[in-house]
């Protein structure tokens, strides 16, 4: 197997498909994960971690929804008593802290955590354990959020906190600062998702994936995750500095003390604004996916759409300001953020015309994963055209803050966020489980959430253009706002039987769906060559790429890379722009430290607002976990040495 | 209340809000036809292969409508943005000779001064606007404690009102009226009810009202209304409120001095009659819940009392 000096083992990379096959038995207790709950709790499998990932997010999802449906139903009459103003302004907060930070950005990395690995051929996430820690540091801030909801004790000043409304004047309490801490939690986990899809897309693909032949979702997840890498620091600043300011009594904020209350809106929003786009590229990529394999041809145009990609992602960075246009800020400075708003379209427009141009020549079939596509067209269509209005000044200054702005992120997060990942999820069901979701009522999924969505959103554009702000939670019925408010309530109801028959179609088909088999799709990308679901390892042999296509243009030689140790977990690196076989890489084995270091972050955030010395007994614990995480252990000692002798 | 305002973007009742008129029909018409040709070509290239299974487009060509389409996209984009800069600029042109008015956002209410070189004119009243037709009208944005945003669509769009910060703003009303706009940024638990009136009325009839404000307080004019005003200054009302001839002076809440003239109490929230005001004050929390101002155990004569005397503050 092994035989050569130094750089050891890369000349084992014997490739050919006559090589001797491996010894998968042996493959298996390597990358085996220890059933049972200890199991659960210290895996290192990228997709076991992606799957819990996509659940949880999912599970947001719905309880973000039950706010939301019950705000409707506040709102389906004027003057109505169903919530309150204190339960309203936590509803709406809580909503959308949950869907931005604990839903739409997680569930996007996280099929990014489950598929690139699969995608660029690897056997699993550069830095499992790495990886591990993230879930759990955004479980237990999403758990924090929620509980703190339940308890009375939710954030009542919007996803956003602006102060002064948000500083220690306005907002007694603890309300706030379980904001803050939980925003910090999911901050830690996007970071650790971003560096996790940036090492392992890479440094780890297989060899001949060159960067110019990665598959388009890969791209996207690499443009996401470079997003995640310039925005959450500023974020982590803000939510840093803010409970500095209702604790410590700092004045960052405070104009009476020579501080900036505008400050803080630049701070959220350079990262807000491209928050936006890190849940949008992702989708973005999942289109792309859909698009090829359900055209039966690759993508037209592939490098107009990477720079696309990487445009929109570098684009996104320039428009925070059209988010406070009006705060007074200069006119002439203005008229940039206008320019760069209306700017970003064209990117977008360059994609839905390759994508249509792959459409039209290729040879479509209408599955249901296309199906969401056409309505991600629809409504995400809406959502940009009514995003270039926004961008006007002189229109925004109207519009902002009313619930045309509603309508508006609505579309464009709805259709360009949940409809290409109810796509995503269709198409991926089959990998993820290994049976296929039931297509009737994928239809009828569909059908309900397009219905469900126009319904509930167009009308709040009349709303806003007729005077309705956003975040009130009632209104009079002289406004004459009732009847379209009503309608929206009800098209609310729509969208709760469409998620109800989603769930209903996940249940059915994890029991009674058709077998998948490995391509159920006859798709291109690599994660479609190995069983459904994968393996532990993913691939018995990891693939070499040999052209742009994976599966569709692999020739009958079907060449496989060798040499990999089946008794230990090692992997194949590989150099960044051209994926030629550079080392061999040991990856770690099961641990139940990520969780511990999770659970000590957690003391630190949690108990740092109620007393400082939070700060110190939880970096205390931090420190310790750490250093356990980081202790060296006899087996892996044991087989480090092993592996050093055999090279 | 019923309602015999304005309060939409586009019935505009001004030159501030007509300038977007032409903007707004541009994009409007401009999204249905990008609308309709893309959902079109999107809808139309995965039926029709469905049908025919004719040799696929070259790629040269397609390469090139892609082009095409995205050439057009920047032509549209830019024709939007000249629209957009020239509406821009008209609205930012600071007007000439404007009435200035300082306007003030409080949790949850709107205090009015209209500034005067006379200080004797100096008019401080709260959540209606009167300004005459036909004149610009110059507001200097403030805020007494978190951010507030101040927006009448049928006048103008909206400028914040930011703590620490000079924001201004100007609208002129071509036609007499009542325009309403509400509070627009969220600033706590009656964002919801923090509304106001502006009332457009002929500049003769704006100085009359101007100048009927000037006065103190009507004094009582019974012994019904005397007792109400002994009521007011003894009890919790004269910690907030001002009534000017009275030794009621404080500006913590919105001054009262003709408070029988407003159409509306309680920010724009309830028409301005004898049981929404009694209902206010006895239990403000029930129609407000969170607004500053605290429950008021009156015996029922006194409040009748109290309530005579404020439908006296004409």
């Amino acid at each position: 197997m092994t035989d050569v000096a130094a750089p050891p083992r890369l000349a084992a990379e014997r490739i050919g498909s006559a090589a001797p096959a491996p010894d998968v038995a042996e493959l298996e207790r390597t990358w085996h994960e220890r059933g049972g709950f200890w199991g659960w709790l210290t895996t290192v499998d990228h997709k076991s971690v992606a799957k819990r990932y996509i659940i949880t997010a999912f599970g947001f999802f719905l309880l973000g929804g039950i706010l939301a449906a019950a705000m409707r139903l506040q709102l389906s009459r004027p003057e109505n008593t169903v919530l309150g103003p204190d339960r309203y302004n936590q509803f709406f907060s809580t909503h959308g802290t949950t869907m931005m930070f604990l839903f739409a950005v997680p569930v996007m990395y996280s099929l990014g955590l489950y598929l690139v690995p699969l995608m660029v051929g690897t056997r699993n996430v550069a830095y499992p354990r790495l990886n591990s820690y993230g879930y759990y540091t955004y479980l237990v801030g999403g758990l924090f959020l929620w509980v703190s909801l339940v308890l009375n004790t939710g954030p009542d000043t919007g996803w956003f906190s602006y102060v002064p409304l948000a500083g220690p004047e306005y907002s007694p309490g603890k309300r706030v600062d379980v904001w803050g801490q939980a925003v910090t939690f999911t901050e830690i986990a996007a970071l650790v998702a971003a560096v996790e899809i940036i090492a392992t897309a890479f440094k780890m693909r297989a060899p001949g994936l060159s960067l110019h032949r990665l598959p388009l979702f890969v791209w996207a997840q690499i443009v996401t995750a470079f997003m995640i890498i310039f925005a959450m620091p500023w974020v982590a600043v803000a939510s840093q500095l803010l409970p500095l300011e209702r604790l410590v009594g700092t004045h960052f904020f405070n104009p009476a003390e020579g501080g900036d209350a505008l400050l803080w809106q630049h701070l959220f929003w350079f990262f807000g604004h491209p928050e936006v786009y890190i849940i949008f590229i992702p989708a973005l990529g999942i289109v792309s996916q859909v698009v090829t394999t359900f055209s039966r041809r690759q993508i037209v145009a592939y490098p107009a759409m990477v720079l696309a990609l990487v445009a929109t992602g570098v684009l996104a960075f320039g428009l925070w300001v059209h988010h406070m246009f009006a705060t007074g800020l200069p006119q002439m400075g203005m008229s940039f953020f206008t320019a760069a708003s209306a700017l970003i379209a064209v990117p977008t427009g360059i994609q839905f015309f390759c994508w249509i141009a792959t459409l039209w020549s290729g040879r479509p079939r209408l599955e249901v994963p296309l199906l969401f596509i056409l309505g991600f067209v629809v409504v995400f269509m809406i959502g940009g055209l009514s995003g270039v209005m926004v961008a006007s000044v002189p229109w925004d200054l109207q519009v902002h803050d009313t619930f045309f702005v509603v309508a508006h992120l609505h579309y464009v997060l709805l259709g360009g966020g949940v409809f290409p990942l109810f796509a995503g999820f269709y198409y991926w069901f089959p990998k993820f489980t290994g049976r296929m979701l039931s297509p009737a009522l994928g239809r009828l999924n569909f059908w309900l959430f397009f219905i469900g969505v126009n319904l509930t959103f167009f009308p709040m554009h009349e709303l806003g253009i007729d005077g309705m702000p956003r975040r009130v939670y009632t209104y009079l019925a002289a406004t004459g706002w009732g009847g379209l408010n009503l309608l929206a309530s009800i098209g609310a109801t729509i969208i709760a039987l469409s998620v109800i028959t989603f769930l209903a179609n996940v249940a059915w088909s994890l029991r009674e769906g058709d077998v998948a088999g490995p391509n159920p799709w006859e798709a291109d990308t690599l994660e479609w060559g190995t069983a459904s679901p994968p393996p532990p390892y993913n691939f018995a042999e990891l693939p070499v790429v040999e052209g742009r296509g994976g599966l569709w243009s692999r020739s009958e030689a079907r060449p496989v890379v060798t040499g990999l140790r089946s008794d230990l977990r090692e992997v194949l690196v590989t150099t960044v722009l051209d994926a030629v076989p550079d080392h061999l890489h040991f990856q770690p084995s099961p641990s139940v430290w990520p969780l511990l270091a999770a659970l000590a972050t957690g003391v630190l955030f949690i108990s740092g607002i109620f007393t400082p010395w939070g700060f110190v007994v939880g970096a205390a614990l931090v420190t310790l976990a750490l250093v356990g995480w980081a202790w060296p252990r006899g087996k892996e000692l044991e087989d480090q040495r092993r592996q050093e002798q055999r090279a | 209340m019923t309602r015999d305002w304005l309060q939409s973007a586009l019935e505009a009742a001004g030159i501030q809000s007509a300038r977007l008129l032409p903007l707004w029909r541009f994009m409007w018409i401009v999204s249905i036809v990008v609308f309709v040709l893309v959902v079109a070509a999107a809808l139309w290239a995965v039926a029709r292969h469905r049908r025919d299974a004719a040799p696929p487009p070259s790629e040269r060509g397609m390469t090139r409508a892609i082009l095409g389409a995205t050439a057009l996209t920047i032509a549209t984009l830019f024709a939007f943005l000249v629209l957009d800069f020239s509406t821009g600029r008209a609205i930012t042109r600071v007007p000439h000779n404007p009435l200035v008015i300082r306007l003030t956002g409080h949790q949850w209410w709107w205090e009015v001064e209209y500034d005067d070189s006379i200080p004797q004119r100096h008019l401080r009243t709260a959540n209606e606007i009167h300004v005459p037709v036909g004149r610009p009208v110059l507001f200097q944005l403030e805020s007494g404690d978190v951010i507030h945003s101040f927006w009448v669509p049928s006048l103008a769009g909206k400028k914040d009102q930011i703590p620490g910060k000079e924001n201004s703003v100007w609208f002129q009303a071509d036609t007499a009226g009542i325009y309403r706009g509400q509070c627009a940024e969220f600033c706590g638990y009656q964002h919801a009810k923090m509304a106001l009136l502006v009332i457009a009325v002929p500049p003769d009839s704006f100085s009359k009202w101007y100048d009927s404000q000037l006065q103190p307080a009507a004094p009582p004019a019974d012994s019904i209304a005397a007792r109400g005003q002994s009521v007011f200054v003894s009890s919790a009302c004269v910690m907030c409120h001002t009534i000017e001839g009275t030794q009621a002076g404080s500006n913590v809440g919105p001054p009262l001095t003709h408070i029988a003239s407003r159409r509306t109490i309680a920010a724009g929230t309830l028409e301005n009659t004898r049981g929404n005001l009694a209902g206010w004050i006895v239990d403000p929390q029930r129609i407000k819940p969170g607004a500053n101002m605290p429950p008021n155990g009156l015996s029922s004569a006194d409040l009748n009392a109290l309530l005579t005397y404020l439908e006296g503050l004409r």
